[in-house]
């Protein structure tokens, strides 16, 4: 596996810990399902949420700060500050809202964020589309990762556009990439570590599901066996069938 | 005769006064700020009793137990049986399929039967009606619970408890939290307007893919609309974003909403657990009882069955977590 910032991840799922029915269903979900990084946001607490981010700390997994609900550079930049104090961690998702309807990510102010951060000693991981030239001027900015979206955050619809996504993988082979939002089902989240992606970053999914704690464990599941049916080198789709004994010396004409 | 002392005078307090008092109990409270009003968080409660649309997004002792709250306040206080009406934006439509698979005790309304339940949401194509749901003005209540405690010969201190009170329940909410640590506060944020223009006989919710909104009517014209939940324990203000986000679903439910009048700002901190269900614990001489989190009115009920059980009786409903007397 890659590293992140020359740090392994214990595993391929990055969980987020908002709009769970309770923590301590939260807590269920990343016990549940083993997932190695959570994702925090700070925006909306803004300096009080310091009962809350406890909590985050003690599940004892690598903490993601992220900086949701930011429209401009100066906010993510004011954010990612704060989230570096609260989490003592140089990591920033760094997110940056261009469209209400869809959270689009505002590529141009991303590129720009990721820049002053770098420079200011962050390691950036930025949600991005799977524009593969907005890729390119990322990591120009100095970001060594990359975490296009499989479709708008919280729609649940899997990777819209697998084709995107796999000349993605194949412009950055050494870049880790993530999948970030977007994911509805195991099977999406399977879908990109079958597709070579280094790691799935998701939250509705579980949290608003009936069961997020069982949901989590699903995720996780599919995530493995995705990864290991990529590493597994699978078969070519074709439109004929191929028997796999030979027809060649039956009596096939009898 | 044991006299039980209650401290804190928010719903839960009364609450457990009046159990206590019903069961032929000796009670006295103690709150040093008074009768029931702005500083306590029930004050700014949205007063539903909605177990079944709670259940959504809330563990299986919110439906069960906030069943009880149905009768327990109607024989208290004026309780408004007209049900709760659910809706959702064509745009979020996924969401309120999601809701009724999640929940009970509904049926399916489409736009003759929503205008004939409540004229004025006629925008709306399809929602829940949860029939058996109720609500009541919280203010009311918990100044008839007041009252019909001073009429039972309860007295009410307007002081701080002594220390070392033998038979203390300690209903202070998030005041607590000196001794129960797992205590934390969530904030809320919910608006009074008034605007005679639109009429709503029961709460609508609008769903939406980000937080629960509701309204509820107060009757004159004025409704409460709620709530924000977020993990900050900042009560000092509500934000822009709130403020926005609560008016634009009103304004969503009936563009007449654009022309009311904000009468009423609240902001406070709900006390709730890890698991966001209450707790009875009794420590020494002291029952704690606390964490209603966003189900004051509809757990209070409960909690103070709950609470009357231990202390009268000593049996440990399903509530107490911890005894160590």
């Amino acid at each position: 596996m890659k590293t992140f910032y020359g740090t392994s991840l214990p595993n391929p799922l990055m969980l987020g810990t908002a709009q769970y029915p309770s923590p301590a269903i939260l807590e269920q979900a990343f016990r549940d399902s083993g997932a190695g990084v959570a994702t925090v946001s700070l925006r909306r607490e803004s300096g009080a949420g310091q009962t809350f981010w406890q909590m985050v700390r003690e599940l004892g997994v690598m903490v993601l700060p992220n900086t949701a609900g930011c429209h401009t550079v100066k906010e993510a930049v004011t954010t990612a500050h704060m989230a570096r104090e609260v989490f003592d961690t140089k990591w920033i998702k760094l997110e940056l809202i261009g469209h209400t309807d869809s959270l689009q990510p505002d590529v141009f102010q991303l590129v720009e964020a990721a820049r002053v951060l770098t420079e200011d000693g962050f390691q950036v991981f930025p949600y991005t589309t799977d524009d593969l030239i907005v890729g390119e001027r990322l990591l120009a900015a100095g970001c060594e990762v990359l975490m296009p979206w499989g479709a708008p955050i919280g729609s649940g619809r899997g990777l819209n556009n697998a084709y995107a996504l796999r000349a993605m993988r194949a412009e950055f082979p050494d870049v880790p990439l993530v999948i970030d939002a977007g994911i509805g089902l195991p099977s999406h989240a399977a879908q990109a570590m079958e597709l070579g992606y280094d790691a799935v970053l998701l939250n509705t999914a579980v949290a608003r599901a009936g069961d997020p704690a069982a949901m989590a464990k699903a995720m996780m599941l599919a995530i493995e066996a995705g990864q290991l049916a990529h590493q597994a080198d699978p078969i070519e789709a074709r439109d004929m069938a191929e028997a796999s004994t030979p027809v060649i010396g039956k009596a096939f004409l009898s | 005769m044991t006299v039980w002392s209650v401290i804190g005078s928010g719903v839960a307090g009364l609450a457990v006064a009046s159990e206590l008092v019903s069961r032929g109990a000796k009670v006295q409270v103690f709150d040093p700020a008074g009768p029931p009003g702005p500083h306590g968080c029930s004050w700014w409660a949205g007063g539903m009793l909605a177990p079944w649309c709670e259940y959504e997004n809330a563990e299986e002792p919110v439906l069960r137990l906030g069943q009880i709250a149905l009768d327990w306040w109607a024989a208290r206080t004026r309780v408004e049986r007209r049900g709760t009406l659910v809706v959702a934006n064509p745009r979020d439509l996924p969401d309120l399929r999601r809701f009724a698979r999640r929940t009970d005790g509904y049926s399916e309304v489409d736009r003759s039967k929503i205008a004939e339940l409540e004229p004025d949401l006629h925008r709306f194509t399809k929602g829940l009606h949860f029939m058996n749901e109720a609500h009541l003005n919280p203010r009311q209540a918990l100044r008839d619970l007041y009252k019909q405690l001073l009429d039972q010969g309860v007295e009410i201190h307007r002081k701080l408890a002594p220390s070392r009170l033998e038979n203390a329940i300690d209903c202070r909410g998030l005041h607590a939290r000196e001794v129960l640590h797992d205590l934390r506060g969530v904030k809320g944020e919910m608006l009074v307007i008034r605007c005679p223009d639109v009429t709503l006989t029961r709460p609508v919710r609008l769903l939406h893919p980000r937080m629960p909104l509701y309204i509820v009517p107060r009757g004159d014209g004025i409704y409460m609309l709620g709530a924000t939940m977020i993990e900050s324990e900042d009560s000092s203000r509500i934000t822009a974003r709130s403020m926005l986000e609560l008016l634009s679903a009103a304004y969503a439910l009936n563009p007449a909403f654009g022309e009311a009048e904000v009468i009423e700002i609240g902001v406070d901190l709900r006390p709730a657990f890890p698991d966001n269900l209450p707790r009875i614990r009794r420590l020494g001489h002291t029952i704690y009882a606390n964490g209603l989190y966003r189900h004051g009115y509809l757990l209070a009920p409960a909690l103070a069955q709950g609470v009357a059980d231990l202390a009268l009786d000593n049996k440990h409903s399903e509530m107490v977590d911890e005894d160590r007397a």
